[in-house]
């Protein structure tokens, strides 16, 4: 056993022992990221010096016992769409190849609060539009499990490297199944909360009605611990929800007993591989053993949900991404004949072609003549989804389907079939448009490579979600497996 | 409804985007799926739906009129790509 | 063939920047005249991942000045994002409101040549102001200072009922009083906190529909909306009589050429895609939150000149003249503590003071005169401590030294002479030197006691008590 197969509690534990310094469990992580990272390609910018000279720091603090964060000397890698004072921050994107944040993210601040230091930044799916990676401007990241395959996305980068023990946790962005997706896809625990549990203060928008930050972890016990960490009421973001935080460890605790949980039919149909249709069965009865029951329910708008969303998250993208024009930062392009000229040659150079995509989808469905057929229709559509989810919740507690229809992907694979992509993300999706939390927990392996199964809560309920997880984990062995690099 | 090579000049042009000929074409097929899948929308009545932009009920968020310390020029500058005079520069606005 | 008539027929878009302390979205300061980008930040600079939080004094102001304008207030209102490419744009969107603004269907009243006029108003939004671009000579550039974006404004859009420019004037002035009274802005069209843009068509005389719009944008300066505005509408007269048609265009006032200019690189046409802000929640106004705004509002131009009519006995002219600026109204009731004479206090603001300003160019910011010193100075006159004529002096040294008058009467030696033996000696004197005007008075030229009077006042320099040397003279004269 190395530093980077304990859980977060047990570094913790380590630290405070001081069995294990600060100092070694970096030394590890990157002797880990030189030794995997040539394959794996999970990080865009890594924060060598600046980590060991922290984590020496936090070992001066650990002899001293001063006060100290809950997870003091900790390393973690950070999706580089949140940004990061002083640390590059690209959004895998060439447009801000060279931007330095000068401030930082709420959860840059919140992880520093907790004394986690911070390795480097992860690749992604440029400006996190897509479920692959390949739509980075600088790398594919492989999936650990096999390094033909796509990692999912777009918190690609994020996944990989907790799967392949780069680090011990990781923090991605969910807008549309960006943390549940890759999760799945590598094996890991990946939580997106409740819209609004976490400020999206400092994370570069794609879609701010859906936007999401969340962890990445091996174990759901992580995922509370570093969920804790970055909760809480941010007064920098208008739609940062004031609520109670729980102390989230501590409502892992318990039992399943009685808990009434509703299958989607929808989420079962199918489009969905027979082998990955198993493996949710197969947990069901693990939970049906644990004492809860289970029974289909429909969600009958769960069909519209891609179109909705494509059109929404599109439309918000392409005014989020227009500041993004050469005048203030970023690589502007060179020699423009004029003003005009400045905008389009920058855009046009520094944006692939992914988001241009979606720019023109967006920027279409915004404009004079279409705004009603398309944006207004989809928001409409969303309220429909929403009203799915709670009906839904006043009949179950949970709801349990697949993260995603299949396994990880071969690289190149549906890279020229723009819609074949999206519908991977078809179950993510609509709990993204319903704003309600999700995580996603490896539920078995088909073909040798890790399924996931999507565990979906009332809003603000992440205790509940992370509960069942945690017992349906310890129950299982699917967590405890790893791939070999 | 669809949309031509004509549309998609000139939203690439509302979005400030410089696209070759082989791209218009691509991005008209691409986006015609895309809008002919967007299509089964309309397969519901949403006439009486009201619009979600938000999905938490949240009204109301201010902040009370005080001020902040502003960045430092330096940091201002930083990632700018021309500056002069402590401004950002620019190509000529043409009027 | 027969001359057609038109009539003309404007609309106004007035923007006017509320004097909060910090910005709309962000806690930068509003101040004006800082060297170029020290008040920005990430937020109003547009930095990848930055939100906006609503300043609350922001919108409290957008309420205060809607209602001051007599708009109906929005139970729920929200923010939309108005997208397009621009260098003074930060976020290549400006954040301001769609179809849900604060205000709506108000009205003022404006008064042109003695008569009334109700102009109505469409909306009143709030929204944040854009950046300042500065072209280098040559053209080789231009530069680029955030301080002023997110400042917050309001842009108020009246209806099509204004027909001349000197309407637009008056409704101009009477907004900026408005504004004034209710302490939301500083209105300084110089500074830019007042701009307007002015949408100007002609249309037959009868003719129903409205005809082809010209915008003039970016006024700011009342001379130059009643300028720009003439020059607009003798130039769509003379387009329309030759037969041709106006283009519907947006074009710029050239003060120093004395006309408007197309500004064709406005041509493209604009899709603003607004939608509804994502980072924004909505605004729900309620009766009590309305309420606490309104008990704000301070007495409005017409409450107050209604009211100096009725009390001081002022023409409606002059109300109209002194209440359109709240300074000149705040310094004539301020005044009323130390006379009761409202009357002379009025022609002293209105003759002296604004022909002062005027003559200087300047501002009753830049002078030092406050109503006490006014009013003593009124009550030195009724005294008979100094003169109309002497107090003129000790007026113009009020302004310039902020000096109280007794003070100035004293430091200057300026008391009137009301001895009546030392007059008459000086009287003697004079008509013992001056023969001719003797014989003229008593030759029945009335004028010649003018003359007299004149030559007392010399030797006085202008000290002696006017009243009493005209007695002496005439009393001298018979006598003589």
């Amino acid at each position: 056993m190395t530093p980077l197969d304990y859980t977060l509690a047990e570094l913790k534990q380590q630290l405070s022992a001081r069995t294990l310094s600060a100092t070694e469990l970096t030394d590890a992580v990157f002797a880990r990221i030189a030794a995997t990272d040539g394959t794996v390609q999970a990080f865009l910018t890594l924060n060598e010096e600046q980590a060991r000279a922290e984590a020496h720091r936090y070992d001066d603090k650990y002899v001293q016992g001063e006060g100290l964060g809950a997870l003091a000397g900790i390393p973690a890698g950070i999706k580089d769409n949140i940004i990061t004072e002083g640390l590059r921050t690209t959004c895998a994107s060439r447009f801000l190849d060279n931007f330095v944040p000068v401030h930082d993210a709420f959860v840059s601040r919140k992880l520093k609060e907790a004394g986690v230091i911070t390795a480097g930044k992860l690749n992604m799916d440029e400006f996190a539009m897509g479920g692959s990676n390949e739509n980075s401007a600088y790398q594919v990241t492989r999936n650990p499990w096999d390094v033909e395959r796509v990692p999912g996305g777009s918190s690609g980068g994020s996944a990989a490297a907790v799967a392949a023990g780069q680090v011990p946790f990781s923090l991605g962005s969910d807008t549309g199944g960006s943390i549940r997706q890759p999760a799945s896809y590598c094996g890991i625990v990946g939580l997106k909360p409740t819209y609004g549990l976490i400020s999206r203060f400092g994370l570069v928008a794609f879609a701010s009605s859906l936007d999401q930050i969340g962890p990445l972890t091996r174990t759901v016990e992580d995922s509370a611990h570093v969920l804790q960490a970055i909760a809480g009421h941010d007064t920098m973001d208008s739609t940062s929800a004031n609520v109670d935080i729980p102390d989230y460890a501590a409502a892992l605790q318990g039992d399943v007993r009685g808990l009434r949980i509703g299958v989607p039919k929808e989420y079962m149909s199918e489009g969905v591989d027979p082998k990955v249709k198993q493996a949710v069965l197969d947990a069901l009865q693990t939970f049906e053993s644990l004492g809860a029951t289970w029974e289909e329910v429909s969600l009958p708008h769960t069909e519209y949900a891609v179109a909705a969303y494509y059109l929404l998250a599109s439309s918000e993208a392409s005014s989020n991404l227009s500041r993004f024009d050469g005048v203030r930062y970023g690589v502007r392009a060179e020699n423009p004949d004029n003003l005009i000229d400045l905008y389009f040659k920058s855009r046009s150079e520094g944006f692939g072609s992914e988001v241009k995509r979606r720019i023109m989808l967006g920027t279409y469905a915004l404009s004079s003549g279409y705004y009603d057929a398309y944006y207004l229709k989809a928001q409409k559509v969303r309220t429909l989804i929403k009203q799915d989810f709670d009906q839904a919740f006043q009949k179950y507690d949970l709801l349990i389907g697949p993260t995603a229809p299949t396994t990880a992907f071969k690289i190149g694979e549906q890279i020229n079939n723009p819609l074949q992509m999206y519908m991977n993300d078809i179950l993510t999706i609509p709990v993204s448009l319903a704003g309600v939390p999700a995580i996603s927990v490896p539920c078995g392996m088909a073909d040798g490579l890790p399924v996931g199964l999507q565990i979906i809560g009332k809003p603000f309920d992440e205790s509940a979600v992370l509960r069942a997880a945690h017992l349906f984990e310890q129950a299982t062995e699917h967590h405890k497996l790893r791939p070999q690099l | 409804m669809s949309i031509n090579l004509h549309d998609v000049e000139h939203v690439a042009k509302l979005a400030r985007l410089l696209l070759t000929d082989e791209e218009k074409e691509r991005y008209t097929d691409q986006l015609n799926a895309i809008l002919k899948y967007a299509d089964k929308l309309n397969e519901l009545n949403t006439d009486d739906v009201q619009p979600t932009t938000h999905v938490l009920p949240i009204r109301n968020v201010m902040r009370e009129d005080e001020v902040r310390p502003s960045l430092d020029r330096e940091h201002v500058m930083k990632n700018a790509p021309e500056e002069e005079d402590g401004q950002f520069r620019v190509p000529a606005v043409l009027e | 063939m027969p001359s057609t008539t038109f009539e003309t027929v404007i609309g106004l878009e007035v923007h006017v920047e509320l004097h909060t302390n910090s910005k709309i979205f962000c806690g930068c300061s509003t101040s004006f005249g800082a060297p170029p980008n020290t008040h920005t930040c990430p937020i109003c600079l547009g930095h990848p991942g930055v939100l906006p939080v609503l300043n609350k004094q922001a919108v409290e102001y957008a309420m205060k000045a809607a209602m001051a304008l007599n708009c109906e207030i929005a139970d729920i209102s929200k923010f939309d994002r108005k997208n397009y490419f621009y260098p003074d744009s930060p976020k290549a969107y400006q954040i301001s409101q769609y179809d849900q603004p604060i205000g709506r269907n108000g009205w003022i009243d404006i008064e042109v040549d003695g008569k009334t006029k109700r102009i109505t108003i469409d909306r009143l939004h709030l929204e944040e102001d854009a950046g300042k671009l500065t072209h280098m000579e040559g053209g080789f550039g231009s530069l680029v200072d955030f301080n002023r974006v997110g400042t917050p404004l309001v842009e108020i859009v009246s209806n099509p009922d204004i027909r001349s420019a000197q309407e637009a004037e008056a409704y101009m002035q009477k907004l900026r009083a408005i504004m004034q009274y209710c302490d939301v802005s500083d209105v300084k069209m110089e500074e830019g906190s007042l701009r307007c843009d002015v949408n100007i068509s002609l249309r037959p005389v009868g003719q129903e529909e409205y005809g082809t719009k010209t915008e003039l944008k970016n006024m700011n300066s009342f001379r130059g909306v009643v300028r720009g505005t003439e020059y607009e509408v003798e130039r769509q007269t003379d387009i329309l009589e030759d037969g041709g048609t106006i283009v519907q265009e947006t074009r710029r006032w050239d003060e120093s050429q004395g006309r408007t200019l197309s500004m064709r690189s406005k041509e493209e046409a604009h899709d603003y895609r607004y939608f509804p802000d994502p980072d924004l929640v909505t605004l729900h106004i309620d009766e009590e939150w309305k309420e606490r705004v309104r008990a704000t509002i301070p007495e409005l131009p017409d409450a107050r000149k209604a009211r100096y009519a009725s009390e001081f006995g002022l023409s409606s002219y002059d109300a109209d003249v002194l209440t359109s600026s709240k300074k000149l109204a705040d310094l004539l009731e301020e005044s009323l503590n130390y006379t009761k004479d409202a009357k002379a206090v009025a022609n002293w603001i209105m003759g002296d003071l604004l022909g002062y300003l005027n003559q200087n160019s300047k501002e009753i910011d830049d002078v030092m005169l406050n109503g006490q010193n006014l009013g003593e100075m009124i009550g030195l006159i009724e005294k008979g401590t100094i003169s109309n004529k002497i107090a003129k002096t000790v007026f113009k040294e009020m302004l310039e030294s902020g000096k109280a008058p007794q003070a100035i009467v004293e430091e200057k030696g300026l008391v009137q002479i009301s001895d009546e033996g030392a007059i008459r000696g000086i009287v003697e004197q004079i008509v013992a030197a001056n023969p001719q005007s003797v014989e003229d008075y008593r030759a029945g030229k009335e004028r010649a006691i003018g003359f007299l009077v004149g030559q007392v006042m010399r030797e006085t320099k202008g000290k002696a008590n006017p009243t009493l040397v005209n007695e002496l003279l005439v009393d001298v004269l018979k006598q003589a």
